[in-house]
C-alpha cells in the first residue's frame, strides 16, 4: 500500500532508489524523554505490540524517516522482529521508507478533488518546487511532491498536507504564494 | 449548520451548532453550553438502562452501516470480562468530511459521548482511532482528553462516580481500510489493517481478543444529546411516516456545488431542496449532471434520480442508492463521467489491502480497463469485461471495499453508458497495449 499509481498517468509512481541511506549508522530514538514518553504511550494497551504505530511516528518525527536501524530500535523495544514491524511499515502510507523533501507535500486528487481541478494544482506544485515529477525530491532537497488519496476535507478543495500542516482551498495559482512562505 | 457558511434556517443544528465557535474546544466553553451533564448523570446510571434508552430513541450507526446503536450496545453484557470501546475516526470514505469538523470544533462533545458510550457497554477502557492525516482534529482530541483527565472528568474516579474511564486517542498512519471495523482493530493492535473474517463479530472478540463495541464519531457525539433529552425528544427529528429513520444527519457536500460544506437536517429531508436551496445549487452556469449521495462506496444517481429523492436509509434505498456516511459528491455538466469513475477505480485499487483475490486482482484489472476505455483506447467487449469483473469481486469477500469499487462502475455502466461508448467509438486504432496488463495497481 505504498504510494501506488498515479492518476494523472497511467504509470506506477517511481520510487526514489533504495539501498543509498543505509551507510550512516542509526542513532537511537527511544532514550531520555523519548524514552519515557514511549513508556507512557505503553501503559495504555495490554499489549506491547499496540505501540507500534505510536513508536513508528515518534521514530519519524524524529529522523524523518523510517530507516532499517529504525525499525530494528523499535523491534527490539517492543520485543517483536524487524521483519515484522517492516511489514506493518510498509502497509501504511505515512510511513517514508526513505529520506524526503524537507517539506513532504501531500495534494488529495481523489474524485471530489478531482472534479474542482485538482490534477492543476499536482501540475502547478510540481512546477514551482522544481520536483519534476511526483514521488521525486526536487534537487535542492526542499520538495517531494506526492498524490494522496481522500485527505477528508473533500468540502474544502484542494487540501494539501504540508508535513504535518493541512492547507485548504489550493488553486494552481495560490501555489507559488503557499511554497514562497515555506523555508 | 453549513459549516463554513452560516446556519441555513431549514438545518436542525444539534451537533453542528457549534461548528467555528473556538469557545467551544475549551473545557470550560464546553461546560457553559451544557456538556458533561449527560456524562455525569450517565456514571451514576445503570447501563442497561443507558442501552435501553438508545435503543428506544432509533438511533442508528453513522458511519455508513446504519446498523442499531442500542442494539449493539445491548450484545455487551456484565459478563466481567474486559471490555473495549473503539471509537472510528478513520473518516476516510471520498466525500466525507464531518467527523472532521465534530473533532476540530467539539471535541469535548466526543469525549463526553465516548466516555458515555464505555460506561454503557461495561468497558474501562476506550480508544479513539483517528486517521493519521487528521493532524489537527488529533491534536485537539490530545488536548480535549488531557483536560478531561486533569479535571477528573476521565480516569479512576470518573466525575466522581467511582468509575474508572480511561479514553486513549490512536494515531493511524494512512490507510483507508483501517475505518473497516476489524481492520482498525487488527491497526490498533499494531498489525497491518487486514479487515478480520466474521465471526466471530467485535461483540464476542474483537480488540486484543475481547468483547469489543466499535461507533463511528458522528453517532458517539450524538448520544450524550439522547441521554441529557430523552429518546421521546430525539424522534422528533424525521419523517413520520418512517420510523425506521430517526434523528438529524451530518451531510457532507462537496464537487461542482456552490455552497460545499457540512449541513445538518433531520433525516426525511428532500434531497433537491437540500442540493438546491441550502447548498446553493450548481455553479453559475452550470447543471448538477449526477451525484453520490452517501460517499463514493454507493452508487450513483442521476440529476433526475437526485432530485426525487429523500434523505433517510429508506428514502436514498427507495432511490436505488444508499445514506452511506452522508458524503454528498456533486458532478456537473462538464464532467466526464468515465474518467471521474476510472479515478475511484484507482482509490480503491490503491486502498485495497489485497488479502482477498478477487478484491486484489478486481480493483486492479477494473482500474486498468477504465483508463483504457478513459485514454481513448477500449474496445466494445470492455464494457462485458467490467460487468464480469464486477459481479465477480461482488460480495465474495472478507469486506466490501471490493463491492464499493465494483458500485461505482456498475452504477455508471447503467445510467452513463452512453458516455462509456462514445469514447469507444472514438476509438479507431487496433489496441495493443504491451504490459498494460501486467502490472498490479495496488
Amino acid at each position: 500500500m505504498s504510494h501506488g499509481p498515479s492518476a494523472s498517468g497511467g504509470a506506477l509512481v517511481a520510487a526514489p532508489p533504495h539501498g543509498t541511506h543505509h551507510d550512516k549508522p542509526h542513532v537511537p530514538v527511544f532514550v531520555g524523554d523519548t524514552r519515557v514518553e514511549l513508556d507512557r504511550i505503553l501503559s495504555r494497551y495490554p499489549t506491547k505490540q499496540a505501540a507500534l504505530l505510536p513508536a513508528l511516528w515518534m521514530l519519524q518525527d524524529a529522523r524523518g524517516w523510517v530507516s532499517e536501524g529504525g525499525i530494528e530500535e523499535v523491534a527490539a523495544a517492543l520485543g517483536i522482529t524487524p521483519a515484522y514491524v517492516k511489514g506493518v511499515v510498509s502497509f501504511y502510507t505515512m510511513y517514508h521508507q526513505h529520506p524526503v523533501g524537507r517539506h513532504f507535500i501531500q495534494v488529495c486528487t481523489t474524485t471530489p478533488c478531482n472534479v474542482c481541478g485538482a490534477e492543476d494544482v499536482v501540475k502547478s506544485l510540481l512546477e514551482h518546487t522544481g520536483c519534476g515529477d511526483l514521488g521525486f525530491t526536487s534537487a535542492d532537497g526542499r520538495f517531494t511532491v506526492v498524490e494522496v488519496e481522500c485527505l477528508g476535507a473533500c468540502g474544502f478543495a484542494t487540501p494539501i498536507m504540508i508535513n504535518n500542516d493541512f492547507v485548504e482551498s489550493v488553486t494552481p495559482e495560490s501555489v507559488s504564494r503557499i511554497l514562497s512562505e515555506l523555508k | 449548520m453549513g459549516y463554513p457558511h452560516p446556519s441555513h434556517p431549514r438545518e436542525t443544528p444539534i451537533l453542528s451548532k457549534y461548528f467555528g465557535d473556538p469557545e467551544a474546544r475549551t473545557l470550560a466553553g464546553w461546560r457553559a453550553r451544557g456538556g458533561y451533564e449527560a456524562l455525569e448523570n450517565a456514571l451514576n446510571t445503570d447501563p442497561q438502562e443507558l442501552q435501553t434508552v438508545v435503543k428506544d430513541s432509533g438511533l442508528r450507526g453513522r458511519g455508513g452501516a446504519g446498523f442499531p446503536t442500542g442494539m449493539k450496545w445491548s450484545f455487551m453484557k456484565p459478563d466481567g470480562k474486559t471490555h473495549y470501546l473503539c471509537c472510528n475516526a478513520d473518516e476516510s470514505e471520498p466525500g466525507t468530511f464531518k467527523d472532521r469538523e465534530i473533532m476540530r470544533w467539539t471535541p469535548h462533545g466526543l469525549v463526553e459521548g465516548v466516555a458515555l458510550a464505555a460506561h454503557a457497554i461495561y468497558a474501562q477502557t476506550a480508544y479513539i482511532y483517528i486517521r493519521g492525516e487528521f493532524t489537527e482534529p488529533y491534536a485537539r482530541m490530545c488536548q480535549a482528553v488531557d483536560e478531561a483527565y486533569a479535571a477528573g472528568i476521565l480516569g479512576p474516579n470518573a466525575m466522581g462516580s467511582g468509575k474508572h474511564v480511561d479514553v486513549h486517542v490512536h494515531r493511524g498512519a494512512g490507510a483507508y481500510i483501517c475505518g473497516e471495523e476489524t481492520a482498525l482493530m487488527n491497526s490498533l493492535e499494531g498489525r497491518r489493517g487486514n479487515p478480520r473474517i466474521k465471526p466471530p463479530f467485535p461483540a464476542v472478540a474483537g480488540l486484543f481478543g475481547k468483547p469489543t463495541t466499535i461507533n463511528n464519531v458522528e453517532t458517539l457525539a450524538t448520544v450524550p444529546y439522547i441521554i441529557k433529552n430523552g429518546a421521546e425528544w430525539y424522534k422528533q427529528y424525521g419523517r413520520p411516516d418512517n420510523p425506521k429513520s430517526i434523528g438529524t444527519k451530518l451531510f457532507s457536500v462537496c464537487g461542482n456545488i456552490s455552497r460545499p460544506g457540512n449541513y445538518e437536517v433531520a433525516l426525511g429531508f428532500p434531497f433537491k431542496d437540500f442540493l438546491y436551496d441550502l447548498c446553493g445549487g450548481p455553479l453559475a452556469g452550470r447543471e448538477i449532471k449526477a451525484v453520490i449521495p452517501g460517499g463514493s462506496s454507493v452508487p450513483i444517481l442521476t440529476r433526475e434520480e437526485a432530485e426525487g429523492a429523500i434523505m433517510d436509509y429508506e428514502g436514498f434505498v427507495a432511490s436505488g442508492t444508499m445514506l452511506g456516511s452522508g458524503g454528498v459528491i456533486v458532478f456537473d455538466d462538464r464532467q466526464d463521467m468515465v474518467r471521474q469513475i476510472a479515478r475511484l477505480t484507482r482509490f480503491y485499487a490503491h486502498e485495497s489491502c489485497a488479502q482477498c483475490t478477487q478484491c486484489r486482482e478486481g480493483t486492479a484489472w477494473i482500474t486498468r480497463i477504465m483508463e483504457r476505455i478513459r485514454d481513448g483506447q477500449g474496445t466494445a467487449e470492455d464494457l462485458d469485461t467490467l460487468v464480469a469483473i464486477s459481479e465477480g469481486m461482488s460480495g465474495k469477500t472478507i469486506c466490501v471495499l471490493s463491492d464499493s469499487c465494483a458500485t461505482p462502475v456498475m452504477s455508471g455502466l447503467k445510467k452513463f453508458r452512453h458516455e462509456f461508448e462514445a469514447k469507444i467509438a472514438a476509438n479507431k486504432s487496433v489496441v495493443t497495449v504491451p504490459g498494460a496488463f501486467r502490472a498490479s495497481a495496488a
